[in-house]
């Protein structure tokens, strides 16, 4: 590289990944530290910041594992401002959001949607955007059902014709993508529009979830039929037992509400509905077994165990075992709660790395910071002695030490910091042992997640999931990153994420 | 016994949180033979587990409010009190308790909480200064009927002390934690100490609803942010992981010489008056006044120690610069029998200046008022 970084360029570099780690870990939630008000105040201003000054970096972190709540917001930020860019820089934009748009879970879209219209922004983008993503739905009367209202709003909003067979009047540009999508016209067929907008006119629909829904009404069995979230409020309606229910309602159920539903289901001993813990993301499996009882842990530690090896081999994929020896530092004093929100979220994060790194590494020691061994009992209680735990740690001579913390370190405060800076500046100056720390919570004072130590790279965690990836890259930027490393290294990852697409 | 000392209780590593700082104290061994009173735990919290043939003491700490009596209204224990288990369900010394509807719905829950009110503190000025005890004729005939009371004492909730509430709420306990000091802006606000870290537990949220001075009050409201006592390792002394692992425990060791030397020498010292409430098997009960010194630190609490003079509970309250003079004027007045010549005297001032000084303590309502209007007519007059 010929160019010469000025000051200007590492600042660049510097705020870029610092917004990444915020979009990582911040969800506008409480957290244990700082308020929903801090958190999302603090983030708001993140968002501005770099829509401002950096806007191409800004709609390129979209391309990145930011959690959905970022992904939205800037999503709404980059579509509120259409009208300060030119055409070709609309068009990479365009293509990131609708690309994201189609990752994110659907009622984060459709209450983008109702916000863009909440907000009155109503761009030719926008619509054309709103108009792709409702037509690559695979099932648009279920969503009619299931997002009722959400979906009467967008269709209004985007100006969408249903029931007609022609393209919609306004040409809505970006032709290049619509490779041939005739709007959602076709798809919709006849009855969409009156369930719609004039559900009561109809004495009968031939799309079978609709007509589920008109006898819903008047008839229980047909109830059973629909999508559970609407399905619950026929049944309150016609009276039906909870348990008798759910019993019924259990095939329908996606697998995150069958997980969601579970304890509460047996304890009314409808027990048709069982969620297979085994095929369940890592740390949302964490988060339910850190929910039970301890009681009730012991009694299923072969189960629940397993299940969470099954997941963490299969997060490891063929990288499983190639770790070497890893010695992982893991938060579980008391503010690895969380707060009301993020219900033990931080200790969740820390469990599930805790069961991935033990398949990734050939030789593992975990070292809870309450010095409990048994990784399946923890729960949050005590303070934070993350220094003396760095020392065991680092007294194993492991080939990587890997630290999952808030970086809330108070016994005594600032001493992890102090011996990995003495580790890295006088007894290990080669880095022999690569050192990351990882860390599930924002701080909304600092703009940054918490760091430890200069020496050591911190990098923001929402899943573990992403641990892998994250971790390699703080390897790589454990030096300092500039601009042109990255600006290069976020085109890449664009290019990956625009191509999975297609 | 003059002396305030902390044995059996390590200092842990402080956590700070605005203007607030807890240093928590840590106990190698529990206490198991004397709990908090089993009545006052939360049937949820279950934390009490010791089996009915041992045989142990309970306490009740001062201002705490229960359903004690058997109509279930609610009550302040007045003065912290020992217990017998043994005795059954014998009600504690108490000041029963008028709520609103809403208040009474929400002491149903039987929920842990102290006494809301500067009733407690009342309680404590009360329970110290009983008024005069010889009736000279200068003192109004309500002194001597009634004492001091009603006594009006301004505290703040530790609701009102801005940050505390935060404080508490972000704090982690320690494993083994059984007491805690608050510090505000740096300065002592209270010292609070049970025997077994499960009775910390419960009541360590408690500390909310507890009182503190004037002082404590507005040092909170203009404190800035204190800064973490931060580890500094001298990495020049370094060659090896055991050094660095000496060094790190080496901070520990001097943030601990540091607090109970620097932060606490004012809680922790000489020259305090002991007045012995109750013994129980080897746990006796005491009232502690400070030498009521002014322009310095000084506490008034309750005290449990066992027989080894180590403290089982503690808990202290920050005398404000006002309540210091107060406190002073009375402790000398009772020193000279309530004699006022012989007090004047001692402090070495006219009786008309020591009458002057009584009243603008808030204390003129004790003596009679012709006394008043004469010791009034004579400093005006100039000459006493």
């Amino acid at each position: 590289m010929t160019r010469v970084e000025t000051s200007a360029d590492l600042i660049a570099a510097d705020d870029v990944l610092l917004f990444v780690n915020a979009a990582i870990t911040s969800t506008g939630q409480r957290e244990f530290h700082s308020g929903a008000d801090e958190q999302s105040l603090s983030l708001d201003f993140l968002h501005r910041y770099l829509l401002g000054n950096y806007r191409d970096l800004y709609a390129a972190t979209l391309a990145l594992d930011i959690n959905d709540h970022n992904a939205v917001l800037i999503a709404r930020n980059l579509l509120v401002t259409t009208a300060e860019i030119d055409s070709e820089q609309r068009r990479v934009e365009g293509r990131l959001i609708a690309r994201r748009l189609a990752l994110l879970p659907p009622p984060r879209v459709y209450k983008l949607f109702r916000e863009l219209r909440r907000a009155k922004v109503n761009n030719r983008r926008t619509r054309a955007i709103m108009r792709d993503w409702l037509a690559a739905r695979p099932d648009l009367a279920f969503d009619a059902v299931k997002y009722r209202s959400a979906i009467k709003a967008a269709v209004r909003h985007a100006h969408l014709r249903l029931g007609d067979e022609q393209t919609p009047a306004e040409e809505m540009g970006m032709e290049d993508r619509r490779s041939g999508k005739r709007g959602i016209a076709g798809m919709l067929g006849r009855e969409l529009g009156p369930y719609l907008f004039a559900p009561n006119r109809r004495v009968a629909y031939s799309t079978p979830v609709l007509e589920a829904w008109r006898r819903a009404h008047y008839e229980q069995a047909a109830l059973y039929e629909l999508p559970y979230t609407v399905a619950e409020g026929f049944a309150a309606k016609h009276g039906i037992a909870r348990a008798v229910f759910l019993e019924r309602i259990a095939p329908r159920l996606t697998r995150l509400e069958r997980l969601r539903l579970q304890e509460s289901a047996h304890g009314l001993e409808a027990d048709a509905v069982r969620a297979d813990l085994t095929t369940m993301p890592l740390t949302r499996l964490a988060s339910y077994v850190l929910a039970l009882s301890l009681d009730d842990r012991v009694r299923r530690r072969a189960e629940l165990t397993a299940a969470l090896r099954a997941a963490a081999r299969r997060t490891a994929g063929d990288q499983a075992g190639t770790w070497g020896t890893v010695a992982a530092v893991l938060d579980d004093s008391f503010s690895a709660f969380g707060s009301g929100h993020k219900r033990r979220r931080p200790l969740a994060v820390a469990l599930a790395c805790h069961f991935l790194l033990e398949a990734l590494a050939s030789q593992y020691t975990p070292l809870w910071l309450s010095g409990r061994a048994d990784a399946l009992l923890v729960h949050p209680y005590g303070a934070t002695p993350l220094g003396e735990r760095i020392l065991d740690a680092l007294e194993r001579a492991p080939d990587r030490l890997v630290i999952v913390s808030d970086g809330w370190d108070n016994a005594p405060p600032g001493l992890a910091g102090e011996v990995l800076r003495v580790w890295r500046t006088r007894l290990d100056p080669g880095h022999a042992c690569g050192i990351v720390h990882l860390n599930p919570v924002y701080d909304a004072a600092d703009f940054d997640v918490r760091r430890l130590a200069p020496t050591v790279p911190t990098a923001g965690i929402r899943d573990a999931e992403d641990l892998v990836a994250l971790v390699e890259l703080a390897q790589f930027a454990e030096g300092r990153t500039g601009i042109f490393e990255l600006r290069a290294h976020l085109e890449r990852r664009i290019e990956h994420f625009l191509r999975e697409g297609t | 016994m003059t002396a305030l000392v902390l044995t059996g209780l390590s200092t842990g590593p402080a956590q700070a949180w605005g203007g607030v700082r807890l240093v928590p104290l840590v106990r190698e061994k529990p206490i198991e033979d004397l709990r908090l009173d089993a009545r006052l735990y939360d049937a949820n919290l279950g934390i009490v587990e010791v089996d009915s043939r041992t045989a142990y003491s309970s306490y009740i700490p001062h201002g705490f409010v229960a359903n004690w009596t058997r109509d279930g209204t609610p009550a302040a224990a007045y003065g912290t009190q020992l217990a017998d288990p043994a005795a059954g369900d014998r009600a504690p010394c108490r000041i029963p308790l008028r709520f609103h509807r809403r208040m009474a719905r929400r002491a149903g829950r039987n929920r842990l909480r102290f006494l809301p009110l500067h009733m407690a503190l009342e309680g404590y000025l009360a329970l110290h200064f009983g008024g005069p005890e010889i009736a000279w004729e200068e003192w109004s005939r309500r002194a001597i009927r009634h004492g001091l009371s009603p006594r009006v004492e301004e505290s703040y909730t530790g609701a009102a002390v801005s940050g505390l509430a935060d404080a508490l709420r972000v704090f982690e306990i320690l494993p083994g934690q059984c007491g805690v000091l608050v510090y505000v802006a740096d300065a002592l606000a209270a010292a609070f100490v049970v025997p077994h870290p499960g009775d910390y537990r419960a009541l360590h949220s408690t500390l909310v609803h507890d009182l503190y001075g004037e002082l404590i009050y507005h040092y909170a409201m203009l404190s800035m942010p204190v800064p973490d006592f931060r580890a500094r390792i001298a990495d020049t002394e370094v060659r090896s992981l055991a050094d660095l692992r000496a060094q790190a425990r080496r901070q520990q060791d001097e943030w601990a010489a540091f607090h109970d030397r620097v932060m606490a020498g004012g809680l922790l010292g000489e020259g305090y008056t002991y007045q012995h409430v109750y013994q129980m098997g080897r746990y006796r009960l005491a009232r502690f006044l400070p030498p009521f010194e002014r322009q310095r630190e000084n506490h008034i609490g309750e005290l449990i120690t066992d027989d080894a003079g180590r403290p089982a509970y503690l808990k202290t309250f920050r005398l404000s610069e006002n309540q210091i003079r107060r406190g002073h004027l009375l402790t000398r007045l009772a020193a000279s029998d309530w004699n006022l010549s012989d007090t004047a005297a001692a402090l070495g001032v006219t009786e008309p200046e020591l009458g002057r000084r009584i009243e603008t303590a808030g204390f003129g309502h004790l003596l009679r008022q012709d006394v008043r209007d004469h010791y009034r007519a004579q400093t005006r007059r100039g000459h006493p």
